[in-house]
Parts: structure tokens; sequence; C-alpha cells
């Protein structure tokens, strides 16, 4: 048998012996940002549905969507959203082969760190 | 002596059998998507919290409605490939093909509820 020794062989070193760096700190919030977009999507398009059947049913969702507990999740939907196209900029940076080092990649990821907050607060202000 | 060369020798076997196709729609969508997301933030942003009347007059009008349209489509195809990495990294067996099966039809059914609405809207 060619796999008698499956479930039973030794394991890479997995995130739990890593300290965190920058780097992989960044990486998973990258995923975070994208995958929990998707309440975002789900509540604009519901807002949109809204819009569609009418005033009556409009006023309610996006008296929902504007209440405080509204604002909290589009305002960080706003953060998710640029963090998120931030992050997507460096890896079409790091698909062309540049910006791989170390202290390159660190650089950018403290610009996607405080880029999306700036970003955020002036789309806030902005739109 | 092999007349093989090296691409054709591993043509089709990436780890998906589809060799860089995810990737590359994944490059594909992302510039689509940044280059959209600053007109998508100012058209819907300022309509959120405004009066019906606002908002069918807004986004009845071609380029808003398209613009929306077509942020909703794309974005909604680039989370698909997204989510299905996620779920291939972290589900396996059953569960993994009924988890991506239903979250290809969340993302597509999210784009399509949205173009009918905004369909409803212009018309």
């Amino acid at each position: 048998m060619a796999d008698v020794n499956r479930g039973n062989r030794p394991l890479s070193p997995h995130l739990q012996v890593y300290r965190p760096q920058l780097n992989s700190i960044t990486s998973i919030l990258n995923r975070i940002t994208g995958n929990a977009m998707l309440v975002s999507a789900f509540l604009i398009v519901w807002w949109l549905i809204a819009a569609a059947s009418g005033a009556a049913y409009f006023d309610t969702v996006d008296g929902l969507i504007t209440s405080f507990l509204g604002d909290v999740v589009m305002s960080l939907s706003v953060l998710g959203l640029w963090y998120h196209a931030l992050g997507g900029i460096r890896h079409l940076i790091w698909d062309t082969g540049r910006g791989l080092e170390v202290e390159t990649a660190d650089k950018m990821g403290w610009a996607m760190l405080i880029g999306s907050v700036l970003l955020t607060i002036i789309t806030l202000i902005a739109v | 002596m092999q007349y093989m060369t090296d691409r054709k020798r591993v043509e089709g076997l990436g780890s998906a059998h589809t060799g860089t196709h995810h990737f590359w729609t994944m490059t594909v969508t992302s510039v689509a998507l940044l280059v959209l997301l600053p007109f998508f933030l100012a058209i819907v942003g300022p309509l959120l919290g405004a009066s019906h009347d606002e908002v069918v007059a807004s986004l009845g009008r071609p380029l808003p409605a398209l613009i929306v349209a077509a942020f909703l489509v794309v974005g909604m195809h680039h989370f698909r490939l997204g989510v299905t990495t996620l779920i291939e990294d972290y589900v396996g067996g059953l569960s993994r093909k009924i988890w991506i099966i239903a979250m290809t039809i969340v993302s597509y059914g999210l784009a399509a509820a949205g173009i009918v609405a905004l369909a409803q809207i212009a018309l």
C-alpha cells in the first residue's frame, strides 16, 4: 500500500509556532475583509431591491441601513473595501515581481493599514 | 532523450488542473474593481439616507446604473473566486462541495438580484 502512513506524517509548522508578523497579519486581514464584504454586498443589494419596490419599503430598509448600527456596519464596510483595494494593489505590484523584499513589503503593509483608515475618513466626509 | 518541453510537461497540471485561470481572472477583475470603486462610492454613498425620489432619479440614469451594475457583477464574480479559495483552504470532503455550490449561488444570486432591482428602478 502506498499510503500506509496516511494521517500520521510529520506536519509542517503552522500558524501557532510563528510570532505574528506584519506580513501575515496584513494577509489575513485581506482575506477577512474580502470575505466579510458579503455582508456589505447583501445590504446594498437589499437596499437596491427596496428602492425598486417602492417608497414605503425603501424608507424601512434605508432607515435600517442609516441607523446607528447600520452606520457602523457601512463604515466598517468602507474600511474593509479600501483595505482590500490597497491589498489588491499590493498584490498587483507583487505579481510584477517588484516589492517582494521584506522591507518593501512591510512598508506597503503599513501603507495599507494607515492608507485604508485615511481613505475611509475621506470617503465618510466626502460622500 | 525526451522531446518534450518543460512547458508541455506542466501544462494543465497546476494544483487545480486549470493552470493560471483562477489567478488571471482575479487579476483582471481586481483591476476592473479598482477603476470602478471610486465611481461606485461617489454614486451610492450620497444616496444612503436620501429620499426615495432622489435614489430612483439618480439610479434611473444610464451611467450611474451601469457603474453600480458593473461593480456588483464584477465584484460578485471576484467574491465567488475568493470565497471558493477560502472554502478550499478550510473545508474538506462533501461539505467543501456543498459550501462551494452554496456560495456560488449566493454570489451570482446577489449580482442578479441587484441587476433586476436596477432594471426595475430604471423602467
